[in-house]
């Protein structure tokens, strides 16, 4: 049996994209896209968020009354009268429940991103530029927060303020910014150092010039990452504190809680957990690849 | 060396009085104290009665010292939900089942997780490498009660070949809740293994080794393998405690009665003293495990240096 080694660079035909990323003015985000539209499953991916976008914004059209019980506690399975999905515990069209549960998930995902990275960010840029007490306070509480898991965490803030769609939203952004913080931080710290800051420097570039103009847009791509990353995360953790009871209260439908409720009806009904755990699963898929996808479209140097 | 472990211990300190206090200070937030009945009051001299009794007329940072005090020698004090027993107790009763169900997982996950990474690492671009990445994928994106939802809808519900949930009677029962459990973390240590061994195999020694005529064999398993798996340590070491702290959903799915579900059922009910335990019996444990592998991983690569 040989061992196959690895190549060191994998010889590939110059393609088209070869010939395109040699050309010389192109910018940032012209190569990124590029980069990322040549990547399938990224790209198969994105359809896939773009179509759960879609039907989220549009979910009142597509899916009307959700929570409307329409054969009074009728479990239904799949294909029965109608309802392709079947129905669920207490007689709710599946299929609506888990266009709107996909709704509920995306906005927790993006709401929550939306405060770690003010938060975060603000945290970081705090630390990062004033240094001093300012950072050492900003660092401590970094530590405070990342002392216990994140999402015993977030269970026990859910503890104290209780569930409901924006104690969730809440108690995870809170615990998402951790991240991002750090993140922000150690990018201010190590672009600081780089060479063509110091020459703004030399150049008489004033601070703040220098901050938003070479600082921040090199510090960005990295941050649209973690976040891109952070949205599946986000998702996981309402669907689990959901799943556990502690989420999203009714009537508002989450894929989570649609899990924890069909495992007493496990044994006939199969359907009712199936369908919203093959819908967890494919968001957190697609949101994964979204973001591994714009990783190595945006980073290369991170490729392997 | 010693100086390192002492700075490093007091910062531990520092932080996990940080925790506890404001774990402490947000519970005893919340409005509404054991003795408030709307419908029903107290008389205002039994309440206060009652409140002596149990120290909460006294300052919170008075309440604060003594809880810790207490806590230190091992007294939590009584579980909210289950007066009977005391929280030391109960952690006592239920710890025990998380560390047998998160260390078995530990044993085979991480370590299958590593020959899996290394095996994807030495043949990349085979398809051993993409179903190990495939499963990797799986493990770490998927969460793990709904990889436990479709194990019990195939094996317990359909094939009827493993037991629904449960804990303790049969070790089969053991088997479906170590597999959800473990599917992420195999995820996480394969990928990192191939990773770091795609990182090695660039390294001059490697190069070395090669054109000395070793063996590809002895290159593989003597020279990058062992080197590769040093970085690793770094990720792999603190899963542990969270398998045998954080098992959350797997012992709720299944009903394994450990650590997990019952925190799960003293958040459902509000149980102040026993989460507030949890949460400073994590945080040391965290902390600790942290300190260990950064020590660990100094013992075992000299070129780390201490700070």
């Amino acid at each position: 049996m040989s061992i196959v080694v690895p190549n060191q660079q994998a010889s590939t035909a110059p393609s088209a994209v070869d010939r395109l990323l040699a050309r010389p003015p192109s910018n940032l985000w012209r190569d990124a896209a590029l980069r990322f539209s040549k990547n399938k499953l990224a790209m198969a991916a994105m359809i896939v968020v773009l179509l759960m976008v879609f039907g989220s914004v549009f979910a009142d059209v597509i899916a009307p009354n959700p929570n409307k019980s329409i054969l009074s506690d009728t479990r239904l399975f799949p294909g029965q009268k109608g309802y392709i999905l079947g129905t669920d515990d207490v007689g709710r069209d599946l299929l609506k429940r888990i266009i709107h549960g996909t709704r509920t998930s995306l906005l927790v995902g993006l709401s929550v991103q939306a405060i770690a990275l003010v938060v975060g960010m603000t945290l970081g840029i705090a630390g990062g530029f004033a240094g001093g007490w300012v950072d050492f306070v900003v660092m401590r509480v970094v530590e405070l927060f990342t002392a216990i898991p994140q999402l015993l965490f977030a269970l026990f803030l859910i503890s104290i303020f209780g569930g409901g769609l924006v104690n969730v939203i809440l108690a995870i952004g809170l615990i998402g910014w951790v991240d991002i913080c750090r993140l922000t931080r150690a990018q201010l710290f190590s672009l600081r150092e780089k060479e063509f800051i110091e020459a703004a420097r030399a150049t008489g570039v004033p601070p703040l010039q220098i901050a938003i103009r070479h600082l921040l847009p090199n510090a960005l791509t990295p941050l649209i990452i973690a976040v891109t990353l952070g949205i599946p995360t986000a998702i996981f953790t309402e669907a689990g504190l959901s799943f556990l009871g502690l989420g999203i209260n009714e009537p508002i439908a989450s894929l989570g809680k649609m899990v924890g409720a069909s495992s007493s009806y496990i044994r006939v009904y199969w359907h009712m957990g199936v369908f919203p755990t093959l819908m967890i699963a494919l968001t957190m898929l697609s949101f994964s690849f979204v973001g591994d996808g714009l990783r190595d479209a945006l980073d290369p140097r991170l490729r392997k | 060396m010693v100086a390192y472990i002492v700075k490093r211990l007091a910062g531990l300190a520092f932080v996990f009085v940080l925790v506890s206090i404001v774990a402490f200070l947000l519970m005893h937030s919340v409005p509404g104290g054991p003795f408030d009945e709307p419908n029903m009051p107290l008389p205002p001299a039994a309440k206060a009665n009652m409140l002596r009794k149990y120290g909460l007329d006294q300052p919170l940072y008075v309440q604060y010292l003594k809880y810790m005090g207490n806590a230190i020698q091992g007294d939590f004090g009584y579980s909210f939900s289950n007066p009977s027993e005391t929280v030391a107790h109960v952690i006592g009763r239920t710890w025990p089942v998380s560390i047998v169900l998160g260390g078995l997982t530990s044993v085979i996950a991480l370590g299958l997780g590593i020959i899996f990474g290394i095996v994807a690492g030495v043949r990349q671009n085979t398809w051993v490498d993409y179903v190990i990445t495939f499963i990797a994928t799986l493990g770490l994106t998927i969460p793990n009660f709904v990889i436990a939802l479709w194990m019990i809808i195939i094996f317990a519900v359909q094939l009827k070949i493993l037991p629904f949930a449960g804990w303790g009677d049969d070790w089969k029962q053991a088997i479906m809740p170590v597999i959800a459990l473990g599917l992420g973390p195999l995820g996480m240590a394969s990928r990192y293994t191939r990773a770091s061994l795609t990182d090695v195999f660039t390294a001059d020694y490697i190069r070395t080794a090669r054109a000395k005529g070793l063996a590809e064999q002895m290159v593989v398993y003597r020279h990058a393998v062992k080197n590769a798996l040093i970085p690793i340590i770094t990720v792999l070491g603190p899963q542990i405690p969270n398998l045998i702290t954080g098992t959350v959903f797997v012992e709720t799915m299944f009903r394994v009665p450990g650590l997990g579900k019952y925190f799960v059922e003293s958040v459902l009910l509000r149980d102040y003293p026993m989460i507030m335990a949890l949460m400073l019996l994590i945080a040391a444990l965290w902390g600790i495990v942290y300190l260990m592998t950064d020590l660990l991983y100094t013992m075992i690569d000299p070129r780390v240096k201490l700070t």
